[in-house]
């Protein structure tokens, strides 16, 4: 859509990439003309160190994208019951 | 005609404010003389499609050349380039003009050149062309594919970067335009392709306009989904014969 639109998330955690490991401080989300992925368009997810140096970058579909977001949820509720 | 024989290197134009700015530069075999082509990228970056855009131009007889847009943001690889323009908000517009200005000016320094230069862009490179061909003298011919955000519906969509809706500028447009536009395409919407015909209409301006059914956005895009083999080779002989018309 070339909309530019990115919802940006301060984060903390770590990410492993070709560099190996580091520190990840934020996250940019997108839905937009992916690089890599073949799609039309895709929710992209750039975990950042910094504002600018892009550690580990991610293309999904949008059906990928919400059957994460639903496994996010669910191993947080079932893992922080399990170690509450 | 086609030119098997081509030479594509990398070179170094001077963009904006005089910066030193990455190109992929293609051209046929041969002293020439050859009509020079702008090729901007799309918002994805300056990827290996663009290449193979630009090369696809110089089988085709043109001195095509591709400046990386986003090398502002640099040093990095392409793609990670491209996130940062995009966290950025994008190019200002005043530089993406100041970059173009350096292309055209090295494709008509080089030695075969005939001395023509038209400009052709993709998705937000067709709205490139548009700003730029409308901002600059010596185009001698645009081709705005898929363009989007020519036509700016909501006035909250302008940004430092991005200020003005470049239909308004179409006064300032001295060169003939072709436009390729998918009718399944949101951004171009048909509805906005209207709207910038009859602006171009009521400007008296050039113009020749090809709408495909069947097609959305990015159609010329081999890689992607989107791909749509009949309408693409339809859009790039549409493309060749413009060129040949006004860049000869």
């Amino acid at each position: 859509m070339c909309s530019y639109i990115t919802e940006k998330t301060d984060i903390f955690g770590s990410a492993k990439g070709a560099g190996g490991w580091s520190n990840v401080t934020a996250a940019h989300v997108y839905f937009d003309h992916p690089f890599h992925a073949s799609l039309d368009h895709a929710l992209s997810i750039d975990f950042m160190s910094g504002d600018t140096t892009r550690k580990v970058a991610v293309e999904m579909s949008a059906e990928s994208a919400r059957a994460l977001v639903a496994s996010i949820l669910a191993a947080l509720e079932t893992g922080e019951k399990e170690h509450a | 005609m086609s030119y098997r024989g081509m030479i594509a290197e990398l070179v170094t134009i001077t963009g904006n404010n005089g910066e030193k700015v990455e190109a992929y530069y293609a051209r046929p075999s041969g002293p020439g003389p050859f009509p020079g082509v702008v090729l901007i990228h799309h918002m994805p970056g300056w990827d290996d499609w663009t290449m193979e855009a630009v090369r696809k131009l110089a089988h085709q007889g043109f001195a095509c050349i591709s400046h990386h847009l986003y090398h502002r943001f640099g040093p990095g690889s392409p793609d990670d380039l491209a996130a940062k323009a995009r966290s950025a908000g994008g190019v200002y517009d005043d530089e993406v003009v100041g970059d173009v200005k350096g292309a055209m000016a090295f494709l008509r320094a080089q030695p075969g050149s005939n001395g023509k230069v038209g400009m052709i862009g993709f998705c937000s490179g067709g709205r490139h062309t548009f700003l730029a061909s409308s901002r600059l003298d010596g185009v001698d011919a645009a081709v705005d594919c898929w363009g989007g955000n020519v036509v700016v519906d909501d006035p909250t969509q302008l940004t430092p970067q991005r200020p003005v809706a470049p239909i308004d500028l179409t006064d300032g447009l001295k060169a003939p335009l072709l436009g390729l536009f998918g009718n399944e395409d949101k951004n171009p919407s048909p509805a906005q392709v209207d709207t910038l015909e009859a602006k171009l209409k009521a400007c008296g301006k050039q113009y020749e306009f090809h709408r495909y059914d069947g097609a959305g956005h990015a159609f010329f895009a081999a890689e992607r989904p989107a791909y749509r083999v009949e309408q693409a080779n339809d859009g790039w002989q549409k493309v060749y014969a413009f060129y040949r018309k006004h860049l000869a």
